[in-house]
């Protein structure tokens, strides 16, 4: 049925900190290697290890730089992508089979691939290119949240998340319940200003991205000089030093703001 | 949006059905039985396969084709699947109204509620198609209040092309009929000119809703830095298809010259009956050019993850 539940009664989702991101692909590695022997049926790749290489990947690590307002220096900022978990999904609600849906016991959005004709509609709904279609089997894909890891008592505890957040070496990813608000991931997101991507589309999405912190203070205005004056001894040899170096580069450039002689000091 | 030719022929040739379908309810219906069961049969059975032409074009664009059944189960919140259902639901009252009209069977009395009941199907079913693409707020072309009448208007002028060379064929164009059918093709025409000529000058002054800063939250500075893969995925050849939008300024330009020639060849086809075969392939060419540029400039929202700053 692709009328979505009144309520869920958990808000499964993951919360992603983009501060700690180092843009790895260990995530989006660690995602294709387990949905494509997991229950949602092999995960395509075509031509692998040709010039043109496709398949569905239901994780993708962006990169983005973002220039702050007053400095002159950007950031790069890895910015993992993938499926959000909305609570209002028009993915499904468009879905003329059935085959997409929405559980109402925790919330994860799924696409069974039994059901499922291929019509692509879904992926059109999606304003965060989620969901991607899979040529080899006809068939659309998605994250899960690991659905086949996470209730699966025969793994250990440790594994009994979704690989992605398995597989961070960082600490980026964190995995749980956002609908109750003693939760980890709900402190965390409450913590560090947790926001939604998108929030002008109305899909009210579960999974909340952690914003990059505050940067102290700025490097923005060229070189620091490495030599601060002290007057001591040790100063002014190195700068008797490197008056005479600098004096016998006929050619180097007359400028005030050239600090390159210090930084080869 | 990626231009999928299975879909284009779909909406250009079933819009073109229903169009013809509908106003031969409309004939029916003002004007009783059919002037020859002939004119009837083959008027309703070119509407009829250019409707399941369509249909069936409209399957190769799924990924799995033999589930196509599974279709009509979500009426409840898929206009996809009520499009199915009232695609399926208008067949029968098609062919029954055909064999009404057409005199096969003997019951005058019902060809004007059939007749309107006919012609109201095929406008639900393509007003459904039309919302598949309304509904849509990740595209803002075609989330927008020109979509619906678009689709309905260029069904029903391809239709009336069509029913002008029909009657040309079995000599009703010739008579007086045929300057009213004439002048509505007129009408018709006229007001898709307007019609489209007003949603590519909205479309061209639009500002842009979205930004790359809403999609990422990480403020007005941010740009795109590299992009997740080596190759294109899937979201970057169905909703980022850039070559199909390069030239159509030119391609608008064609297809609103296409409906001119279709414009003036009716103002004069009263006293030059076979220019109906110079206003039909102009009609069924604009509407094919269109609907092409209808997903060509569709810009998707997801794209702005993917380097596009604005939609």
């Amino acid at each position: 049925m692709t009328s979505l539940p009144a309520t869920t009664h958990k808000k499964l989702g993951l919360v992603i900190d983009l501060d700690t991101c180092v843009g790895c692909q260990a995530c989006a590695t660690s995602c294709k290697e387990w949905n494509a022997q997991g229950d949602g049926g092999p995960l395509s790749d075509t031509n692998p290890q040709g010039a043109d290489i496709s398949g569905p990947w239901l994780n993708r690590i962006h990169g983005y730089e973002v220039r702050e307002e007053g400095r002159a220096d950007s950031r790069m900022v890895n910015f993992p992508r993938s499926c959000l978990h909305c609570e209002e999904p028009a993915c499904v609600t468009v879905c003329p089979t059935g085959a997409s849906y929405k559980r109402a016991e925790d919330g994860i959005v799924l696409v069974n691939p039994e059901t499922c004709i291929g019509c692509k509609l879904c992926s059109w709904a999606c304003p965060y290119g989620a969901r991607e279609y899979d040529y080899t089997q006809g068939v659309m894909k998605k994250c899960t949240l690991c659905v086949d890891r996470i209730y699966n008592t025969n793994l250990e505890p440790e594994d009994q998340i979704p690989a992605c957040v398995r597989a961070c070496p960082t600490g980026a990813r964190h995995f749980g319940d956002l609908g109750d608000e003693t939760s980890a991931v709900s402190q965390l997101v409450k913590e560090r200003g947790g926001f939604d991507l998108f929030p002008q589309m109305g899909y009210k999405p579960t999974n909340k991205y952690l914003p990059p912190r505050a940067r102290k203070e700025s490097y923005a205005s060229g070189v620091e000089p490495l030599l601060k004056g002290d007057g001591s001894v040790m100063e002014k040899l190195f700068l008797w030093a490197d008056k005479l170096l600098t004096a016998s580069k006929a050619t180097a450039p007359v400028n005030p703001q050239d600090n390159s002689s210090k930084l080869e000091g | 949006m990626n231009p999928a030719y299975s879909v284009i022929f779909f909406t250009v040739s079933s819009g073109a059905g229903y169009g013809l379908l509908a106003l031969l309810g409309l004939v029916g219906n003002a004007h009783g039985r059919a002037s020859s069961p002939g004119f009837a049969i083959t008027a309703i059975a070119v509407a009829l396969v250019l409707i399941t032409a369509g249909l069936l074009s409209s399957t190769a664009h799924l990924g799995r084709p033999e589930r196509a059944w599974r279709a009509f189960s979500q009426w409840r919140s898929s206009w996809l699947s009520r499009e199915g259902i009232a695609a399926v639901v208008t067949y029968p009252i098609a062919l029954v109204y055909g064999l009404v009209w057409s005199g096969m069977i003997e019951a005058p009395q019902w060809i004007g509620p059939l007749g309107l009941i006919t012609a109201l199907m095929c406008a639900i079913t393509v007003f459904c198609t039309a919302m598949i693409y309304r509904q849509l707020t990740t595209i803002p072309a075609w989330a927008n209040r020109f979509t619906v009448p678009v689709y309905l208007l260029i069904g029903l002028v391809t239709g009336s092309g069509l029913l002008n060379v029909i009657s040309f064929i079995f000599g009703r164009f010739q008579t007086d009929a045929g300057k009213f059918m004439a002048f509505l093709t007129l009408m018709l025409i006229f007001g898709i000119i307007v019609l489209k000529w007003l949603y590519w000058r909205w479309l061209r002054r639009r500002k842009p809703q979205y930004s790359m800063a809403q999609a990422t939250g990480l403020g007005e500075g941010v740009r795109q830095w590299e992009v997740p893969h080596t190759a294109a995925n899937f979201i970057m050849k169905e909703m980022g298809h850039q070559i199909a939008r390069a030239h159509a300024r030119r391609l608008q330009q064609l297809c609103m010259l296409l409906l001119d020639v279709a414009f003036f060849a009716c103002l004069f086809s009263p006293k030059y009956s076979w220019l109906v075969f110079v206003i039909a392939p102009s009609l069924l060419a604009a509407a094919w050019l269109e609907r092409w540029l209808f997903f060509a400039q569709a810009e998707h929202v997801s794209q702005l993850f993917y380097g596009k700053e604005k939609i």
